[in-house]
């Protein structure tokens, strides 16, 4: 009694006008970036003009897309089927870059001689390189601004490589979170807090924490910190307004989002996690692709029957064309196991999810890094 | 004391740095390597460092604490008794706090300035901190003496993965706008010290895939030009190696010759035989062919980066303890400890 999920149908989802945003998630290394960019192409290919915002292309799938630098701009991609026909489609690809996006905001926000100050600040340089969240933070913001423009109809989102899928629905708002955190402005301002009634206790142990934080950090570096929220101190409720509209952005009808995994139990149970999370969130949920799974081999014989006729093989006299049959029955009877798994735990994530349509998408014998590698992962979508 | 007599890959070396691409098996490798190394008789430390209690699951034990456990004990070898090997889940905070401890005495309003954030926020604006505290700790355990001589005969960490390795182990050096004196600075510097000796090598764990070989590649570059006073890179280890069937005959299936030695292979295997199954069976292996090709591709580029290569297999019913100790004599044999 296999539960057997809905197919999902990745056509009628592009083909649909009113969806305007695709977001692959799923956590590191199944396919998204792969994924997103094979969706993107495939609707390009079907009449819509496709933006397919990616983070971390492989080295050689970004050269096929003609991302060679990572300048933050949306580039026409070459190749694509029916672009030069009259109601044909496009596909524009860009590479996230974070700090620039970053750097953006703050010059989008400030006067120049600020902008200027915040950006030559170490903290801020620190923080818009390498905090734990920002990544996720600026693809958010990126997609923001990209619907935002309404120059294309259909956004295809790839999301950063962080161990859970989680965190691309959460860093945003604990970076905005610790913008416009408290301690944050207590540490850099006492001041300010430090007249009203009832912090006064606070206070005592102010001098204890500011101690112990000049005792960690050093005092260069919370000057720093000081300099860069004195500077940003009129930005700080935009960042978590950004957040939020972006987020606000990811639960309206035209945002789908399809959970990425790979045929393995870590992987699919991430998934799962991130479906419950999304059905809690009330967000719009197109479904599941099982990425790189392998094909069924031929159902002409089983793996019991390979391994027997091969055993039966080895028991006569070598010859050229047994030792040919034993390596491909042993090869048949190893692949049917291998896609047998995989359909196993595909099959219990169904169990718990029975309602969340399932796309598979087989393994290529090769990575991917071509168009024609793309478009095939677009046509597999489906049933298998 | 029994010393084994053999020589390993990694003779003199102390402290193992395992990283990779993410899910390519660095916690895996790191136990087993540490399991492998603890054969010769000493107690060996393993360590993780990104609060995922990876070690725990592996060894299903209950999670471990700030703590050195004792998780296993290594396989008697050469006739003298395995040696101890010990786990350690380190966290940012707990080392902050034993940290302050040491240095100011201030166990008691660590509790209280948990509770304020104040760690949080002191190891968010400062990453760096985080990452010089989690190997202190390594360099502590490497260090540590009793009796004279070393607690443990090495340390083996499993650290974050390829992309994040480079900052977490400070390869290039500079003090991440961290306190330029002081005993933060102090510390960082000792650390630094451990790590940039011959004690201390950076193992790679990958798949033969395209994008952990090429993170591989690239990760022991970046140690490479540093060169002298920098991190020494130290093995490639291929993971999940599937075992590999010969395919030595020509491909059957632009070989019609081949094609019909596979069907009458088929045939005299009892199997009813019309052509359609042998052509089927004859696609599968053309398709292994092409997996086998790039796969060999990718170990050539391996073995260009002139580092000692291991292969473990993919243990195809999953890994358990048993697993682990078929895994840690794979390594033993292959010179890795
Ligand atoms: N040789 C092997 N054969 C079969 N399975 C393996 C092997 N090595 C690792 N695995 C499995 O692969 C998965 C990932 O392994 P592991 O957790 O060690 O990787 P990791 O690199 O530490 O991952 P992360 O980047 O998430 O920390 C686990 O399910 C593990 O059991
Ligand atoms: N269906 C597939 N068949 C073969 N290789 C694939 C497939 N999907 C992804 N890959 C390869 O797997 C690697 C990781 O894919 P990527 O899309 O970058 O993952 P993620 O973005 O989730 O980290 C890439 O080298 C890619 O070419
Ligand atoms: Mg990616
Ligand atoms: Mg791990």
């Amino acid at each position: 009694m296999t539960a057997k999920p809905t197919a999902l149908a990745i056509d009628q989802l592009i083909d649909d006008r009113r969806t305007r945003i695709i977001v692959c998630c799923g956590s590191g290394g199944v396919g998204k970036t792969t994924v997103a960019a094979a969706i993107g192409l495939r609707a390009a290919e079907r009449g819509r003009h496709v933006v397919v915002l990616t983070v971390d292309p492989a080295r050689r799938l970004a050269q096929s897309m003609g991302l060679t630098a990572l300048d933050n701009t949306p580039r026409l991609v070459d190749g694509v089927n029916g672009a030069q026909e009259a109601n044909g489609g496009s596909m524009h690809a860009m590479m996230l870059d974070m700090k620039r996006t970053f750097d953006e905001i703050v010059e989008a926000h400030a006067d120049p001689d600020r902008a200027a100050q915040i950006l030559a600040n170490p903290f801020y340089q620190s923080l818009s390189s390498s905090f734990a969240g920002t990544q996720e933070y600026m693809a958010m913001e990126k997609l923001g601004q990209l619907r935002r423009a309404d120059e294309w109809d259909l956004i295809v989102v790839d999301t950063p490589p962080s161990r859970s899928a989680l965190d691309f629905l959460d860093a945003p708002q604990r970076l905005g979170r610790f913008l416009d955190g408290r301690l944050l402005r207590l540490l850099v301002a006492p001041a300010r807090f430090g007249g009203k009634a009832g912090l006064k206790v606070l206070n005592a142990g102010f001098g204890m924490v500011t101690g112990v934080v000049t005792k960690i950090i050093g005092s260069q570096m919370l000057k720093d910190v000081q300099t860069f929220v004195s500077a940003m101190d009129t930005m700080f409720g935009g960042f978590r307004e950004r957040a939020e509209y972006t987020y606000r952005l990811l639960r309206m009808p035209g945002t789908a989002f399809l959970v990425i995994a790979a045929p393995e139990h870590d992987a699919l149970r991430e998934a799962s996690y991130f479906v419950e999370r999304l059905e809690r969130d009330g967000m719009p949920l197109a479904g599941l692709a099982v990425n790189r799974m392998h094909r069924s081999p031929t159902a002409r014989l089983s793996a019991e029957r390979s391994v027997v006729a091969a055993e039966a093989l080895r028991a006569m006299p070598a010859s050229e064309s047994s030792q040919l049959a034993i390596t491909a029955l042993n090869l048949h009877a190893e692949r049917i196991r291998q896609a047998a798994k995989e359909r196993r735990l595909t099959e219990r994530f169904t169990a718990a999810h029975p309602l969340v349509p399932v796309a598979h998408i087989p393994a290529q014998p090769e990575d991917v890094h071509d168009l024609d590698g793309l478009r095939m992962i677009g046509t597999s979508f489906g049933p298998s | 004391m029994v010393v084994s007599l053999r020589d390993t890959d990694w003779d003199g070396v102390r402290l193992h740095v395992v990283t990779g691409k993410g899910g390519t098996g660095k916690t895996t490798v790191a136990a087993a390597l540490a399991l492998a190394l603890a054969s010769h008789g000493k107690p060996v430390l393993l360590m993780e460092v990104e609060d995922r209690q990876g070690i725990a699951q592996l060894f299903d034990v209950p999670p471990l604490p700030y703590e050195e456990r004792r998780v296993a004990v290594a396989p008697a070898s050469n006739g003298h008794p395995g040696g101890d090997l010990f786990a350690l889940a380190v966290d940012t905070e707990s080392a902050l706090i034993e940290y302050l401890e040491m240095f100011y005495n201030l166990r008691q309003a660590g509790r209280a300035l948990t509770r304020l954030g104040v760690f949080d926020f002191a190891t968010t604006i400062a990453p760096g901190l985080g990452d010089v505290l989690l190997t202190g700790k390594a360099a502590e355990a490497v260090r540590r003496k009793s009796g004279g001589s070393p607690v443990y005969g090495a340390v083996v960490l499993d650290a974050p993965p390829t992309g994040r390795i480079g900052r977490f182990l400070n390869v290039s050096s500079e003090v991440s706008g961290l306190a330029k004196v002081g005993p933060i600075r102090n510390h960082a510097d000792t650390v630094q010290r451990v790590f940039r000796s011959p004690q201390t090598v950076v193992h790679f764990v990958t798949l033969l895939e395209e994008m952990p070989v090429q993170e591989t590649l690239d990760g022991i570059a970046d140690l490479k030009e540093v060169g002298q006073g920098g991190i020494q890179p130290g093995a490639i280890i291929v993971n999940m190696v599937r075992k590999c069937l010969d395919l030595s005959a020509k491909d059957p299936v632009t070989h019609p010759r081949e094609l019909e030695k596979l069907m009458a292979g088929l045939k005299a295997a009892g199997l009813a035989e019309d052509g359609e199954l042998a052509a089927d069976l004859a696609a599968e292996l053309a398709d292994e062919a092409r997996t086998q090709r790039t796969q060999a591709g990718q170990r050539r580029l391996l073995d260009a980066a002139g580092q000692p290569c291991y292969e473990l297999p993919l243990v195809t019913e999953g890994i358990d303890l048993a697993a682990l100790y078929r895994l840690a004599e794979s390594l033993r044999e292959q010179g890795a400890a």
